[in-house]
Parts: C-alpha cells; structure tokens; sequence
C-alpha cells in the first residue's frame, strides 16, 4: 500500500471504532428503546455522541472525502435524536408535572385567567340579567338537549326534583354519568384551548356561549325561589369545573395573545414559547376535569344536603387556589 | 433518503446547533410521508377502539352494562386524546407511524425535546385532525357552520402554505417533523482501489495536482464509487479526461489500468487539497483563481 500521508486518512482510522460503537448503540436504540441498555451503555452514549460531534467538526475543517463526512453528520443527527430526544421517566415527568410546571406556568398566566374568568362572569352575568328580563330568551341560550325538562314552563317542582333527584339514580349508573361528563368536559375545554389559535376569539365565544347559558339557568331557578339550592347543586363540582374551564380559556388566550402581540423576537418564537406552557395548563386541567366529574357523577348525587353542598365546593376550591398560589414556588422554568 | 452519494435537495434542508454548539443539518420530513405516517397511527387507534368494543361486549353481561359503558368511554377518549402523546413520550419524539416511516419529531431550536413541547403539537390535533374526521364522517352538528369550516381548512392545509411543513401543532411546540437520515460508512477510496505495482510508477508533479479543487475531487469519490455496468467505461473515460487536461503521461508510454490511475490521483489530489486547507487555501473547483 502507497505512503498516503493523508492526515484526513489518518484521522479516520483512530477515531473510527468509537464511530462504528456510536453507530451500533444508536441502531439498538432504534429497535428497542433507551430503556433496554445496560448503565454502564448509558453513561457511554454522551460521551461517544460529544467525541463523534467533535469528529464531525474536524472532518469538516480537514477532510475532503465526501462519505465520511456525510456518514459523521448523519451519526451525530441520529445521535442527537436519542441524547436530545427526550428521555425524561414517565413517573419523575409526572411527579415534575404535578408539582412544578403545572402550577408555575398557571401563575404565570394569571392575568389572562383573569380575563377567561371575567369573560365567563360576563356571560352568566348576561344570560342572568337577559332572561330575567325575557323567559324566552332562555331557549336561545340553552340547547333542547341541555334544558330537557327543564324550561320556563315547567312547574316548580319538576325544576326543584333534577336537584335532588334520587330515584333512578342508582350507584351503578353513576359512574357511566360520570365518565361520560368527565370526557365530554375535557374535549369542551382542549378545544378551547387548541381554538386559541384563531386569535383566541373563538376560545373567547365558547366561554361566553357557557356562561349564558349558565346565566340562563340561574335566572330561571331564581324566577322559582330556588337560587340557593341551585347553587349548591351547581358549585359542589362546579368551583372545580369552571375553573378547569377557566384554565383552558386562559391557554388559549395566552395562545392567541402571543399570536396577536408576539415577543421582541418573531411570531413563530413567540408561538413556540407560549404555546408549550400554554399546553402544560390545558394538560393540567384533564385532571381538574377529572376531579369534577367525580364530583359532579357521585358526590353531587350521593349527597343533598345544601350546607354540604356549599362546603365541598368551597374546600375544593380553596384546594386549587393554594395549589395553584404555592406549589412549585420560583422561576418558570419550562421554557429554555 | 439520504446515502452518501445523493444529497437531499437543499429547500428541505434546515441546520440545528446542538447544545455542543456544532451544527447539525437536518431533512423536513415530505408532506406525503407524514400523511402516510397519521394514517398508519389512525389505523392503529382504530383497531384499539374495536378492541375495546370488542372487550366491553364481551364482559357486558359480568360486570354490568354501566360499568362496561363507563369503562368504554373513558378508553376510548384516553386512546384518541393520548396516542400520539403517549408515544411520542416514550420513543422519543416517534410514533408507530413515524417509525415506519422513519420519520421524527425534534426541536426546532435544536435542544432536547421536552414534554411540554409534545403536549403542545399533540393537543391541536383536536382541531386539525379529529374534529376535521369527525365532520367528513359526519358527525358533530355545532361545527357545521360555514366559519368553522373555513377556520379548519385553513389550519388542514397550513402545511402546504410554510416552507417548513409546520401545522399548527407544529407551530405552537416550536417543534420539525424530520426524515432519520441514513449512511454508510464507507471504505475510503485512497486505500481500498486495487493494488498495483504501478501505483508506485504513477506519480504527479505540484503543477499537475493544482488544477483541480474539491468539487472535482468530490464528483471523481462519486464516479469511483459507482459500480453499474457502464462503471468501467466511465472510468475508463474520466482516466483519460484528466490525463488530457493535466498533461500526464505514462512512464513508459504504455496505457495504465484506469482504476489504478484514477485512485492514485485522487489519493494525491486529496493529499494536496487537503495540506492547502490546512494552510487555509481552500480551492473550490477549477474555476477557483485563489
């Protein structure tokens, strides 16, 4: 064989047997996961990705044969995919979850929970004040569906008996209610969220649309004298729901705020940035979605007693506000 | 695909500074591909969901019909909302579908992949892609008016309006869907030609090897490493090309074999290329006066 005197020569085969261990340990991962090397494999996945990187960045500045360098770059992006492409445990992701990002990228949306609340608070307060006013608008703000026995011209007692109803509520329905509230709510409130994209106006009519016709009901229970014992069936799920509702509007309208006003850098940063917290509080809120529909399929049905009522309600919503007031105190840091 | 020999074309290329701070480059991922790679998962949740059918029907009568519904549902709505989330958790950025296909979710920025980033471009699948289903399976009244339709087709078709491919998914995560490139390694040509007596014979002065630059060398690495039918005439060709255009003549005026001559000059045109880098003279092609 010709003295080549090639340095690029050289350089390849003192380095190559730590490309082709790289290659061999990616190719494993590929076909069954991180999960399935030895420690000792882990600790030398890093290493061998940092020494093949750095062998990329000589190729570059020394080599001239084409395949090595294309081989080093297509290495090092395989690579990267398996050092960068996450690997988090589930349970410390969801222990993380629960106890920092989840609270932390809440309080640091705070004000545009605000406006989702306000935005909620406005439409009940309209539905409230329209059909008080006007009976008739009540079946503009409530689908047939909804209302089912429930209308103006129903008679007192038929409005008083869905609050209380017991006699065909046997425990094993219950839980078919409950699961089915429980996904109907969450599909309600992701959409809000994910429709933050449009500017946020559509997240912004959904909220509304619920409030009116919570409004609605309001004003018609209290048109019978029965306000307080609405509320009571409404708030012993409802402090958690609406506010699982509330969250979702407001990551929505983060998602559209930072559509509409993007940062100092670009649109599609901005996007970037607000849209991972965002989803962190949407994600959030399935488990607030969770809790009342437990609530709202067992306990409501289960229990009749107004003071009751009112206390589960109020406990569980001073729960949230100090979950969400303190858990994970400091910076956000989810957004690198 | 991408091997050694054919680069990607550079439109669907993008580069990633690494946390180490080297750049990566990177191929987006076709539209029909990920298209392809949604319908083998769609595929894959929908067997699941008749599986569950299947599983509730069957222990109907045992645990009771509400028990049974209950559990139904909440399955259901966990396998269609959670998937692709799952997934994408688990095997790093890939579904069963974008494994396939050999395709990837990273980070647009080039740092690690977090959840929050897959929560983010899998929850507006809600709006992109099971609402849009749900409507042409024709379901879900409260959608059919005529703004609705029109917000979803535009956020259906958003891929094919960026140059990055990005939905809206996409873009709320900050987030590519990339191919998984594949090459070899393979054997360096200046050492594994056939070997000949004559490569001792075969010598180059200075003058010979500075005229050509890498993008010649580079296309004379891809003809050597042809091996079709037509690779020995084009070679053959080449040969004599370049011994035409350097003036290279045979020691002893006899017709040297063209895969020998062609693999001791790119050894020695590589070796002059490479020591002037170094110097920092790098000649691009032949046209390069530097």
């Amino acid at each position: 064989m010709p003295d080549l005197n090639l340095r690029s020569y050289d350089f390849r085969r003192e380095r190559e047997k730590s490309w082709r261990e790289l290659d061999d340990l990616v190719k494993r991962i590929r076909r069954s996961g991180l999960s399935k090397l030895s420690a000792s494999e882990l600790r030398r996945l890093p290493e061998l990705y940092r020494s093949t990187v750095s062998s990329l960045s000589v190729a570059r500045s020394i080599s001239l044969d084409r395949n090595v360098i294309a081989y080093l770059e297509s290495l090092s992006v395989r690579a990267y995919f398996c050092v960068y492409g996450g690997r988090e445990g589930l349970l410390a992701g969801i222990q993380r979850f629960i106890l920092q990002d989840f609270p932390s990228a809440v309080r640091a949306a705070r004000w545009h929970m605000a406006a989702a609340f306000s935005v909620l608070f406005l439409g009940c307060l309209t539905g409230f004040l329209l059909t008080l006013g006007n009976a008739d608008w009540f079946y503009s703000f409530v689908s047939d569906g909804m209302a089912g026995s429930r209308t103006p011209t129903a008679e007192t007692s038929v409005l008083r008996d869905v609050l209380y109803k017991s006699d065909d509520t046997a425990v094993d329905r219950l839980n078919a209610f409950a699961s089915f509230l429980f996904t109907h709510n969450t599909r309600i409130g992701l959409l809000s969220f994910a429709l933050g994209f449009a500017l946020g106006v559509p997240t912004i009519l959904l909220i509304f649309i619920n409030g009116l016709s919570l409004g609605a009901f309001s004003a018609l229970y209290a048109s019978r004298d029965l306000s307080v014992e609405l509320w009571a069936w409404l708030l012993i799920h409802g402090t958690t729901e609406l506010l699982a509702l509330v969250l979702c509007g407001g990551a929505g309208l983060v998602l559209g705020a930072a559509m509409a006003f993007p940062d100092k850098y670009s649109r599609m940063h901005s996007l970037a940035v607000k849209g991972r917290m965002a989803a962190v509080i949407a994600i959030g809120s399935i488990g607030l979605f969770f809790v009342a529909a437990l609530l709202e399929g067992f306990a409501r049905q289960l229990i009749t007693d107004i003071t009751l009522r009112y206390l589960i309600g109020g406990i569980a919503l001073t729960g949230w506000l100090a979950y969400f007031i303190m858990c994970g105190k400091g910076r956000y840091t989810n957004d690198d | 695909m991408t091997d050694a020999t054919t680069a990607p074309s550079p439109r669907m290329q993008r580069s990633i500074t690494t946390p180490e701070g080297v750049m990566l480059h990177v191929t987006l991922a076709g539209r029909g591909e990920r298209f392809t790679a949604v319908i083998i998962d769609l595929a894959i949740i929908g067997a699941i969901l008749t599986a569950i059918v299947a599983v509730v029907i069957a222990v109907w009568s045992d645990i009771g019909g509400n028990w049974a519904m209950s559990l139904a549902i909440v399955l259901s709505f966990g396998v269609r909302s959670f998937y692709f989330m799952f997934f994408e958790l688990r095997w790093q950025g890939t579904t069963p579908g974008k494994r396939l296909l050999e395709l990837r979710v990273i980070d647009r920025a080039g740092g690690q992949l977090r959840p929050n980033a897959i929560f983010a471009r899998n929850l507006m699948r809600e709006v992109e892609l099971f609402i849009p289903l749900s409507l042409i399976l024709g379901g879900a009244s409260m959608m059919e008016n005529l703004f609705s339709l029109l917000w979803i087709g535009v956020l259906v078709a958003l891929p094919f309006f960026n140059r990055d491919r990005l939905r809206g998914g996409d873009i709320i995560a900050g987030t590519w869907v990339v191919e998984t490139p594949k090459a070899e390694l393979l054997p360096d040509i200046a050492e594994t030609q056939p070997k000949n007596e004559l490569n001792a014979v075969i010598q180059f002065t200075p003058e010979q090897l500075s005229i050509y630059g890498v993008y010649e060398l580079q296309t004379l690495e891809q003809v050597m490493r042809q091996d079709g039918e037509n690779s020995a005439a084009t070679k053959s060709t080449v040969a004599l090309t370049i011994q035409g255009k350097i003036g290279w003549q045979s020691p002893d005026e006899q017709p040297v074999d063209p895969s020998a001559f062609l693999q001791a000059f790119y050894a020695a045109q590589r070796g002059n290329l490479e020591r002037n880098v170094l110097f920092g003279k790098r000649r691009e092609n032949k046209f390069d006066k530097n």
